[in-house]
């Protein structure tokens, strides 16, 4: 028992709760959600240390034991994806403050994002499978407000595919439980897995591990599910698309790596082939994505589903090796992605304008914006003292060590040309004649660059001090290779 | 031409009280038959768009002068309340506490902070229903 777990879901959710009442005031609006947000990371920090020296924690919520109510876990993977998820929250907050407009504002943004990482939160640290299901729910209704919230023609045109696409995954999401619970009777997860584990190789089994990485896979953007990621993204402004990137696909990707480390590993021969053809072709998708277009958004959206591809080969190769790195480059990936999109933003918000043809010189003027994307480029490709470096190592090596050789090249090539990508926006906008464009004497660039420096910052540290986070990281590594951990924790056997 | 709605609007009057009387009776069974929060707000809400159907909009808003939304932050305030109290105690959250005491007139009733959650629920639904509802009418 321990309430420390809950805190990081039930601090937004209070705040959110809270905000509705004074939506007007906008002063008192970014103050309690800068607050709670800070709040927010102090409980994740301390629920990592606690994971940290006490193993995983558990609460069975309503105080009824393990299978009968809904238990929240929180193993290591979980509460590093919470302290980076409310990291995010923060520098996308910030990054509001100054970008987002009156209008917005009063129209229950701040709720909204507090709701949203409720929804995060929730799917990263809950360990019941229909609870999953509301949390994705809290998460994507808060998407949809936040993708339509202002009301502009492309938002509007793009929040209805992006609505349709998720209610329909959202279905099969309810199916797929069901099926489960009628094969296994059960809802929690550490449970299910006991029960699969007992009933062993039954191809029904097989059947509903591949209806729950098509229902992930639309929410997680894999390859041929994710037709709708490149448009919807491309709607909201800079800090929502920020959240986006780097949390709700996250999420999905999230939900494929516990399901198939702790559910259906039994008939790996299967499933996590699949899930291996399916990530190098997500990769190989991504890439061809980011290298076509010249538009900055464009480029980084396409980003998100490389690595989204590199994450899952990881997964699917499922030794100790490549589920450190993947967690490794999950970690780094969220947060470089919110980074890149927040600064992404910033130059649109100078130019007016995300067509890279249209933009040149911007370092003369903007240096430290200029250099904080070049260290953020380079951390995305994965530059060795930065944080794509080690992840991606492990993924390759491992990826060789079970002779995956096609697999492991393509992640490694794919690394080249998401640097070429990345590394294009840099020379065509940053170097070259200065130009003047409209508008860029009021854009508080010094304010908005506070959050993505802050993330890049982090990128940086979190690269060269990669030897002292990896303990932790092979903890939470340690955990997904071996799912016993977990059900005995959960279950208390 | 004005249409003369007296039939409507009386019988509105009166069936008003006795819809809103089953929506409340619907939300105590909760615990021991079916009903509850959910279905006890939707027919409370049902009975204030009778309301809306029978009257306009201003005349309604000018007998119930209230901001739905607020009202759903309210219940939603009324559910996480409950559920976090268990923290004080050191208990889960949503634990719930309940214990049996001897009313006046009553009896021996039971007295359950689930009732709290479910007033949360109740305040919630009525307030998304009826802001959805006054939202869509007063668009043009």
């Amino acid at each position: 028992m321990n309430n420390l777990i809950i805190l990081p879901i039930l601090i937004p959710l209070i705040t959110g709760v809270i905000l509705i009442f004074f939506s007007k005031k906008i002063l008192a609006q970014r103050w309690i959600s800068a607050i709670s947000s800070i709040l927010t990371i102090i409980a994740a920090v301390l629920l990592v240390n606690h994971v940290y020296k006490n193993g995983i924690q558990t609460m069975d919520v309503s105080n009824w034991e393990a299978p009968y109510g809904i238990t929240l876990v929180s193993d290591m993977l979980s509460a590093l994806l919470v302290l980076t998820t409310s990291v995010i929250a923060l520098a996308a907050l910030f990054y509001s403050f100054k970008s987002i407009g009156i209008e917005r504002e009063k129209f229950y943004y701040y709720p909204v994002v507090n709701f949203l990482l409720v929804g995060v939160n929730g799917a990263f640290t809950t360990g019941d499978i229909f609870n999953l299901f509301v949390f994705f729910e809290v998460m994507l209704m808060s998407s949809y407000v936040l993708m339509v919230l202002g009301g502009t023609k492309i938002q509007l045109r793009e929040s209805i595919k992006y609505i349709l696409v998720n209610v329909i995954s959202s279905a099969l999401f309810v199916i797929a439980v069901a099926y489960l619970y009628s094969v296994v009777g059960t809802l929690n997860m550490a449970h299910i897995s006991v029960r699969i584990s007992e009933i062993g190789n039954a191809g029904i089994i097989t059947i509903i591990a591949v209806l729950f990485l098509i229902v992930f896979g639309l929410k997680g953007a894999i390859f041929p599910l994710y037709f709708w990621l490149p448009g919807s993204y491309y709607a909201p402004p800079a800090p929502i698309m920020a959240l986006f990137g780097a949390l709700l696909t996250k999420v999905g990707v999230y939900s494929i790596t516990r399901t198939y480390t702790l559910f259906f590993y039994h008939d790996a021969g299967y499933t996590h082939q699949l899930l291996q053809i399916l990530a190098i072709m997500t990769i190989i998708a991504g890439v061809i994505g980011a290298i076509a277009y010249l538009d900055i958004k464009k480029i980084i959206i396409y980003n998100i589903i490389v690595a989204v591809g590199v994450i899952l080969f990881g997964v699917s190769v499922l030794t100790q090796e490549s589920l450190t790195g993947s967690i490794f480059y999950l970690i780094h990936d969220m947060n470089i992605k919110a980074a890149l999109f927040l600064l992404v933003g910033i130059i649109i918000r100078i130019t007016g304008t995300s067509d890279l043809d249209k933009i040149s010189g911007l370092l003369h003027r903007y240096p430290g914006l200029g250099w904080t994307f070049f260290i953020a480029a380079l951390a995305l490709a994965g530059i060795p003292p930065l944080s794509g470096f080690a992840g991606k190592l492990m993924i390759v090596r491992a990826g060789f060590e079970v002779e995956s050789y096609v697999g492991a090249g393509i992640v490694l090539m794919s690394s080249l040309l998401v640097l070429f990508s990345v590394m294009k926006i840099f020379i065509k906008g940053f170097w070259g004649a200065p130009r003047a464009y409209k508008g860029e004497e009021d854009a508080p660039v010094k304010w908005l660059l506070f959050g993505p420096a802050l993330l890049t910052a982090f990128a940086v540290l979190y690269g060269v001090g990669t030897e002292a986070i990896y303990p932790v990281i092979s903890m939470a590594a340690e955990t997904l290779a071996n799912p016993e951990i977990y059900i005995n924790a959960v279950l208390k056997e | 031409m004005k249409t003369n709605d007296v039939i409507l609007q009386t019988v509105t009057k009166v069936t008003l009280f006795i819809i809103i009387l089953f929506s409340i009776h619907l939300f105590f069974a909760g615990h021991y038959y079916p009903g509850g929060g959910f279905i006890g707000g939707l027919m409370t809400s049902g009975a204030i768009v009778l309301l809306l159907l029978a009257f306009d909009i201003k005349t309604v808003k000018s007998i119930l002068p209230i901001d739905y939304i607020k009202l759903t932050a309210i219940g939603l305030l009324f559910a996480i309340g409950t559920g976090a109290g268990a923290l004080l105690f050191d208990m889960p959250f949503l634990t719930h506490a309940y214990t049996y005491v001897n009313m006046p007139l009553l009896g021996k009733t039971s007295l359950h902070t689930a009732v709290l959650f479910d007033t949360g629920v109740y305040l919630v639904v009525i307030g998304v229903t009826m802001t959805i509802i006054q939202t869509i009418g007063e668009s043009e």
